[in-house]
C-alpha cells in the first residue's frame, strides 16, 4: 500500500511538470501581445517597450518559464499584468467563491436528480417516468446562459425576489449570500441533475430485476423499505461516483455561470484574464485547477484501493 | 390604547427621522472591470468613469467642450507658446488631510512624466520641467509650443495624487489611490466592486449629496440592464443601442445620452499591405468604396437611428468639424466609374478584419452588402481583438474596423492615426502635407486658424481615404427616476458632483 502511494506520488511530480510546460507554451501560441492589450488605446512604443521589458516578455520563452517556474516554486506565482495583484492573492480570493457555488450546485444536483431518477425508474412508463424523461431532457439541453438570464427575468425583473447578479460572502451575511448564488447554482446543477437522473433511472431498472429485489418482495417486505433499503443503496453507487466525475463539467460551467451572473469567480477570473492576455494569471488559475484534479484524482484511486483490495497488488 | 398610539407615532417618528438621515448610497454598473486605478498608469476608459469621483484634475470640461477649471483657477500661456503658468485653487486637501499646492502638483506631473512605464509620459512629451513659482502657482516649462497641453491636463494627466502616499506606496499605489476628487477610496475586490465614500474636507464639498457610491462590473449588456430595472443598480453605463426602446418604455427609468468625442471607421491598409490589393494601391478604389457606403443607412438598420452618421475625426457638433466636408450621398454609379477609372475589373476582393462584438459585426455586414452593389467583395474576417491589434500593427488585412473613443482635442483624434511617424498609423499613411498641417496645428492656441490648418489636413485625408470615418455612437447611460440632477458630458464619464437620490 505504501508502495503504491509513493509510486502515485512520484508519478505527480512529471505530470505537474508536463503540465506547466504545456500550460505555458499554449499560451504563448496565442496570437496577440499582452503589451499591446494592457497598453488599449494608448499605444506609445517607448511605454509599450517598457512594459516588455518590465515583465520580461522581452526574453526568449525558456528564459520566461524558468523565471515562472522558480517563481511557483517558491510560492509566487507572478503579479496580474493588468491590475498589479499578486496572482496567489487573486486565486486566495476567489477560489472559495467557486467552491461555494460547485458545492451548492451539486447538492441541487443530487437533491433534484436522484429522487427523479428513483421516481422514473420505480413508476416506468407512467406520467410521472414521461415527465421526469422531459425534465431531463430539458436539462441536458437547455443552454446555461439562456437559462441564467431566463431566470433573471422570472425572478429578479418580474418577481423581484432574488438579486439578479452579484455576489455576497456568507461570512459577511448568509442569507444575502444565499440569495445571491441561488440562481447560479441551480442553472449549474440543472444540467448535472439532468445527467444523474438518466443514470439514477437505468441503474435503478436494473436492480429492481435483480434476484435480491424479487427475494426481498418475496420476503413479504413493504414495497417502500424494497425500494429504499435494497435497490437504492446498490444503484446509487455508480452514481455517487459519476457525480464525483461530473466535478470537471462543473468547472467549466462555472465559466460561463459566473460571466452571466457576474460572480467573481474563479471561472471569472480566467475568461478575462485570457482576453487580456494577463499570462501570469491564466497560467497560476490553470496550474492550481490541474493540481485539483490530479489530487482529486489520487484520493479516487487511494478510495477504490481501500474499497477493494483486489487493486492492491 | 392611547398610551399604544402615542408609541407607534414615536416609534415612526424615529423610523422617518432614520430614514432622513440614512446613508445614501449609488450603485453604478459599469461595463468591464477597470485596470489599475492609479491615474500614473491607467488605460481604459471604464477606469476614467471610476477617476471621475475618486481624483479631481487641474481642469474639467463642459457640455460644450468648453475647458472650464477644477482644482486650477486659471492657465496662462507665454506669447512664446513654450511655458504655462498654472494658478491652483487655494484650501484644496487629499483625501488623506495632505494640503495641495504648488509642491504637490508638481510631485503629480513629475511622477506622470518620468514614473517606469508611466502612459502619461506621452502625452504630456512636450512638457521639460515643472517649476513652482510660488505656494499656489507652478509653471510648465515646454521643449516645444504644444497647444492640446491644457486638454491634457482635463485628463488623467492632469489628476493630483497626495505626494506622501504615492511616496510610500510606490507602484502600488492603485491599490490604495489617494487623490483630491470628491470621494475616497474603500475597497475594491477584483471583478466584484469598487467601493468609495465621501470625503468630508472635499473643497466642493456643498455639492456632493450622496455618501457612498459602489461602482459594479457586470460585463453583459442585458444582466447589467436587468439589475437596474431590479432596482439592484441606480445607473448603468453602456446601454445597448438596441435596448433604447426598453429603456424608454420604463416609466421608472431616465435615459441620458450624448454623442461621442471618438468615432467608428474603417482603417484602410496603404502603406503596408503584402498582397498590394487595388484598395492599397489607388485613392479612386478607396474613394469608390467610401461612395458605395450610405452612412445614413448603417445609422438605421444597426442602431435603430440613435447614432450620429460622421466623415471626420470629430462629430458633425464638434466646434472643429470642418462643416464645407459634409458627410456624402451615396453614389453606385460614380463608385462604378470610379472603379473602372482605376483599371481594376470587379469584384474587387478585400480582406476585412472586424474585431469581434454585436454592433461591429453587424455594421460590417451591412457595409459589405452595400459595397458588394459597387463591386467589392468584402471578406468579414471576425478577429478577437487583441488579436486584431496585433495584425493592424503588422498590416496583415487590408480593412480593418476600428473604433477610437476620442480625445477633448482634435490632436487626440488625428495626430496618433494620420502622422507619417505616429505609432497607430496602421495604414501607414504617407503625405508631407498632412504631417506639416498635424505639426502646426500644436502649434497654434488661436481656435480659428487651428481651424484653417485642421481643414487643410481633411481635404487631404478625404482625397487619399486612409481611414473611412462611419459614424459616432452615442454615449448612453440609463438611472433610476430616483436619481436627481444627472447630466451627461461629452467624453461619457460619470460625474457625481451636484448629484442627489430621493
Amino acid at each position: 500500500m505504501l508502495n503504491f502511494l509513493a509510486r502515485r506520488i512520484a508519478q505527480l511530480i512529471p505530470t505537474l511538470f508536463f503540465v506547466s510546460i504545456l500550460i505555458f507554451s499554449l499560451q504563448h501560441l496565442l496570437p496577440g501581445d499582452p503589451a499591446l492589450v494592457m497598453a488599449g488605446e494608448e499605444q506609445d512604443p517607448a511605454v509599450i517597450e517598457q512594459i516588455r521589458h518590465q515583465y520580461r516578455l522581452d526574453r526568449p520563452i525558456p528564459v520566461q518559464y524558468v523565471y515562472w517556474v522558480k517563481g511557483v516554486l517558491s510560492g509566487d506565482f507572478g503579479e496580474s499584468l493588468r491590475i498589479k495583484v499578486p496572482v496567489r492573492a487573486l486565486i486566495e480570493q476567489k477560489l472559495p467563491v467557486t467552491l461555494q457555488l460547485g458545492s451548492m450546485a451539486i447538492v441541487i444536483a443530487f437533491l433534484i436528480g436522484i429522487p427523479a431518477g428513483i421516481i422514473s425508474a420505480v413508476k416506468r412508463n407512467t406520467v410521472w417516468d414521461y415527465g421526469a424523461n422531459i425534465f431531463a431532457l430539458w436539462g441536458i439541453s437547455t443552454p446555461n446562459f439562456w437559462l441564467g438570464i431566463m431566470l433573471i427575468f422570472l425572478f429578479s425583473i418580474e418577481l423581484g425576489w432574488l438579486p439578479a447578479s452579484g455576489y455576497v460572502s456568507p461570512t459577511e451575511n448568509l442569507k444575502a449570500s444565499l440569495a445571491a448564488t441561488i440562481m447560479p447554482a441551480f442553472v449549474l446543477g440543472n444540467a448535472i441533475a439532468a445527467v444523474l437522473m438518466r443514470h439514477t433511472r437505468s441503474a435503478m431498472l436494473q436492480v429492481l430485476e435483480s434476484d435480491y429485489v424479487r427475494t426481498a418482495r418475496a420476503k413479504g417486505l413493504s414495497e417502500r423499505s424494497v425500494i429504499l433499503k435494497h435497490a437504492m443503496r446498490n444503484a446509487l453507487t455508480p452514481v455517487i461516483t459519476l457525480g464525483a466525475l461530473e466535478l470537471g463539467t462543473l468547472l467549466s460551467g462555472a465559466v460561463l455561470t459566473e460571466q452571466i451572473f457576474s460572480i467573481p469567480g474563479f471561472g471569472k477570473l480566467i475568461v478575462d484574464a485570457v482576453f487580456n492576455r494577463d499570462y501570469a494569471v491564466v497560467q497560476g488559475v490553470v496550474l492550481v485547477t490541474a493540481t485539483i484534479y490530479i489530487t482529486l484524482n489520487l484520493i479516487a484511486d487511494i478510495a477504490y484501493i481501500l474499497v477493494n483490495p483486489r487493486l492492491r497488488g | 390604547m392611547k398610551i399604544l398610539r402615542l408609541a407607534a407615532a414615536a416609534a415612526l417618528l424615529v423610523i422617518s427621522s432614520a430614514s432622513a438621515f440614512a446613508e445614501t448610497t449609488l450603485r453604478i454598473g459599469l461595463a468591464e472591470d477597470p485596470d489599475v486605478l492609479d491615474p500614473t498608469m491607467a488605460r481604459t476608459y471604464v477606469g476614467r468613469i471610476v477617476f471621475a469621483a475618486l481624483c479631481d484634475k487641474l481642469f474639467d470640461i463642459d457640455e460644450h467642450l468648453n475647458i472650464v477649471p477644477q482644482l486650477a483657477l486659471s492657465h496662462e500661456t507665454s506669447a512664446d507658446g513654450k511655458e504655462v503658468t498654472i494658478k491652483l485653487r487655494p484650501n484644496v486637501k487629499f483625501q488623506d488631510g495632505e494640503p495641495l499646492d504648488a509642491e504637490a502638483a508638481k510631485f503629480s506631473l513629475e511622477r506622470h512624466l518620468t514614473f517606469p512605464g508611466s502612459f502619461r509620459k506621452p502625452e504630456l512629451a512636450s512638457v521639460d520641467h515643472v517649476e513652482v513659482v510660488d505656494p499656489l502657482t507652478v509653471k510648465l516649462v515646454l521643449k516645444t509650443p504644444f497647444s492640446p497641453l491644457i486638454a491634457q491636463l482635463t485628463d488623467r494627466a492632469g489628476m493630483m495624487m497626495a505626494p506622501k502616499a504615492a511616496k510610500t506606496e510606490g507602484d502600488k499605489f492603485a491599490l490604495h489611490p489617494v487623490c483630491a476628487g470628491p470621494y475616497k477610496f474603500v475597497e475594491r475586490v477584483q471583478q466584484d466592486r469598487i467601493v468609495l465614500e465621501k470625503f468630508a474636507d472635499y473643497w466642493n464639498k456643498d455639492n456632493v449629496f450622496i455618501d457612498k457610491i459602489i461602482y459594479l462590473p457586470i460585463v453583459d449588456p442585458t444582466v447589467r440592464l436587468a439589475n437596474l430595472k431590479s432596482g439592484g443598480l441606480d445607473l448603468i453605463e453602456r446601454v445597448l443601442a438596441t435596448d433604447i426602446k426598453d429603456v424608454r418604455a420604463d416609466a421608472n427609468l431616465k435615459l441620458s445620452s450624448a454623442i461621442e468625442l471618438g468615432y467608428q471607421g474603417i482603417t484602410l491598409n496603404i502603406g503596408h499591405d503584402k498582397n498590394k490589393g487595388p484598395l492599397s494601391q489607388s485613392a479612386k478604389v478607396r474613394q469608390a468604396l467610401d461612395l458605395a457606403i450610405d452612412r445614413e443607412a448603417i445609422n438605421q438598420v444597426v442602431f435603430n437611428g440613435e447614432f450620429k452618421p460622421g466623415n471626420q475625426w470629430v462629430n458633425p457638433d464638434h466646434p472643429y468639424y470642418q462643416k464645407d466636408f459634409p458627410v456624402r450621398a451615396r453614389d453606385l454609379e460614380k463608385a462604378k466609374a470610379l472603379l473602372k477609372e482605376a483599371g481594376v475589373t470587379p469584384p474587387v476582393a478585400v480582406d476585412f478584419m472586424v474585431p469581434k462584438g454585436p454592433e461591429t459585426e453587424a455594421t460590417a455586414q451591412v457595409v459589405q452588402s452595400m459595397a458588394a452593389e459597387a463591386g467589392f467583395d468584402m471578406k468579414i474576417r471576425v478577429t478577437e481583438f487583441a488579436t486584431s491589434l496585433k495584425q493592424a500593427e503588422a498590416g496583415e488585412y487590408q480593412a480593418f474596423m476600428l473604433a477610437w473613443s476620442g480625445r477633448i482635442d482634435p490632436d487626440g483624434n488625428s495626430y496618433v492615426f494620420l502622422h507619417s511617424k505616429a505609432p497607430q498609423n496602421y495604414s501607414e499613411w504617407v503625405n508631407a502635407d498632412a504631417d506639416k498641417a498635424l505639426d502646426d496645428a500644436r502649434l497654434v492656441t488661436d481656435m480659428a486658424k487651428r481651424k484653417e490648418i485642421y481643414r487643410k489636413l481633411t481635404k487631404l485625408e478625404m482625397e487619399d481615404e486612409p481611414i473611412l470615418y462611419l459614424y459616432h455612437r452615442r454615449i448612453l447611460i440609463a438611472h433610476t427616476n430616483k436619481l436627481e440632477g444627472y447630466k451627461q458630458m461629452p467624453d461619457g464619464l460619470v460625474r457625481v458632483i451636484g448629484l442627489k437620490l430621493k
